[in-house]
């Protein structure tokens, strides 16, 4: 179906979809209901990677993958029970927002995302060159999101987020950080501070030297100087490139993520010494 | 387009616009007001309903995704006149003012309270976070909540 009319616009839990529908802001030719493909809606390990299906919702990630930390906090700050109840992944991809709360955690775990072609086969395209702009993919026109896949890393990581209220929030900003154990990174990701979801690689650098010169990835229990932490928030702001909008200004956005950066590196190597994440 | 619903135990068959949304069916083709249609963007919870036994805004489904599956709306919570607790409670702790977002509520923490039965009200303010009172009654409803709990596990024990 998709093949034959590549305007059809695929829907799954409505959360985006009906939203331009009910405020008339876009009227597509035809629908596709996609919420009741079996394919989409599972998720699997395999070889040390993890398939989550589009349509698995945000309710069934917090009950059914629970060791996923950073998705499922992401998850649990997706708008209210009911949006949780119907609201996917494969949707945060598909509609690009670069406030989209899963998408920094894919950034931080270097997800690529599966997708169907007309015909049967699949691409795998990595998170970088998927999101291409504000609500631009790179998919192409009969092409269905079928999920995203990961390789798993070993360590702690943690989403947060910042909002106007504890819930039903459009993110002002939000970042995933993710320790890598086996190479030895760590890998921070922010969102709805630029058009796409960006890595903050040159704090990424700034932390894993950090991590090397205090001999903390040999010793779980090493602490870093304070002035790392603070030098690494730092960092993560310069990633930032945010404009000024309803939800926030450009400045307190840069501001929110040297605080979430520093937030979230300190409770990494506070769970590294406890043994959360190992 | 024909849509096929089960909608409060009874099977319905309606002819909508392919773009109507679950609400507009509940409401305007089957005559069911109690779901109430505010924000159309699933930020208010006033058309909170079940669909498969999951709570949704009904405001966010298509009506054609509805198809083949069971609705329950606020209409299907009273056993003929006998109000569900969870009505019987927001009447007796006054957790009403104007009452529009009233059947959303009832809704919800029916919801809440079938899942978890003693929810500590940080449980019970995060179920409730996707509804929204403009009055501003949200104490009344949070005692409403409560009064609603403890009767409930008291019919529970009694059975």
């Amino acid at each position: 179906m998709a093949a034959s009319n590549p305007d059809v616009v695929p829907i799954a839990g409505g959360t985006d979809v009906m939203v331009e529908l009910n405020m008339d802001l876009g009227r597509p030719e035809t629908l596709m209901d996609v919420s009741r493909l079996p394919e989409l809606a599972e998720w699997r390990r395999d070889n040390g990677h993890l398939f989550l299906g589009a349509g698995v919702t945000y309710t069934r990630i917090m009950r059914e993958l629970p060791e996923h930390t950073a998705l499922v906090q992401a998850s649990r700050s997706v708008g209210s029970p009911q949006i949780r109840n119907r609201g996917t992944v494969g949707g945060n991809l598909g509609t690009g927002s670069p406030a989209g709360d899963a998408l920094p955690v894919l950034a931080a775990w270097d997800a690529e995302i599966v997708l169907a072609r007309p015909g049967g086969s699949t691409r795998s395209v990595p998170w970088r060159e998927f999101l291409t702009g504000v609500k631009q993919t790179a998919r192409e026109p009969g092409e269905l999101i079928l999920g995203a896949r990961w390789n798993v890393p070993r360590g702690p990581g943690s989403f947060s987020k910042i909002g106007t209220r504890n819930a039903m929030v459009i993110a002002v900003a939000n970042l995933c950080l993710q320790v890598d154990e086996v190479g030895r990174s760590i890998r921070v990701a922010l969102g709805s501070v630029a058009p796409t979801v960006v890595r903050a690689h040159d704090a990424e650098t700034f932390a894993a030297q950090a991590f090397e010169e205090a001999d903390a990835w040999d010793d779980p229990g090493a602490t870093l100087a304070s002035d790392a932490v603070e030098g690494f928030g730092e960092l993560v702001a310069t990633a930032a490139n945010p404009i000024d909008d309803v939800r926030g200004t450009s400045a307190y956005r840069r501001h929110a993520v040297a605080v979430m950066g520093r937030r979230a590196l300190s409770w990494a190597i506070e769970d590294r010494r406890s043994g959360v994440g190992a | 387009m024909l849509v096929r619903t089960n909608v409060n135990g009874e099977r319905r068959e309606t002819d909508v616009w392919p773009g109507s949304s679950l609400l507009y069916l509940l409401r305007e083709h089957l005559g069911l007001p109690g779901s109430k249609n505010a924000c159309e963007q699933g930020e208010c919870g006033s058309c909170s309903v079940w669909l498969d036994g999951e709570l949704v805004c009904s405001c966010l489904v298509l009506a054609a995704q509805a198809n083949e599956r069971e609705v329950r709306t606020v209409e299907g919570l009273a056993a003929g006149e006998a109000m569900h607790p969870v009505q019987e409670a927001f009447v007796e702790t006054g957790a009403v003012q104007c009452g529009f977002c009233t059947p959303g509520f009832v809704v919800a923490v029916a919801d809440l309270l079938e899942q978890v039965p003693e929810a500590p009200e940080a449980v019970v303010r995060e179920a409730l976070s996707g509804n929204l009172c403009r009055c501003t009654g949200y104490e009344k409803i949070l005692e409403a909540v409560r009064l609603a709990s403890d009767r409930m596990r008291i019919r529970e024990d009694e059975l």
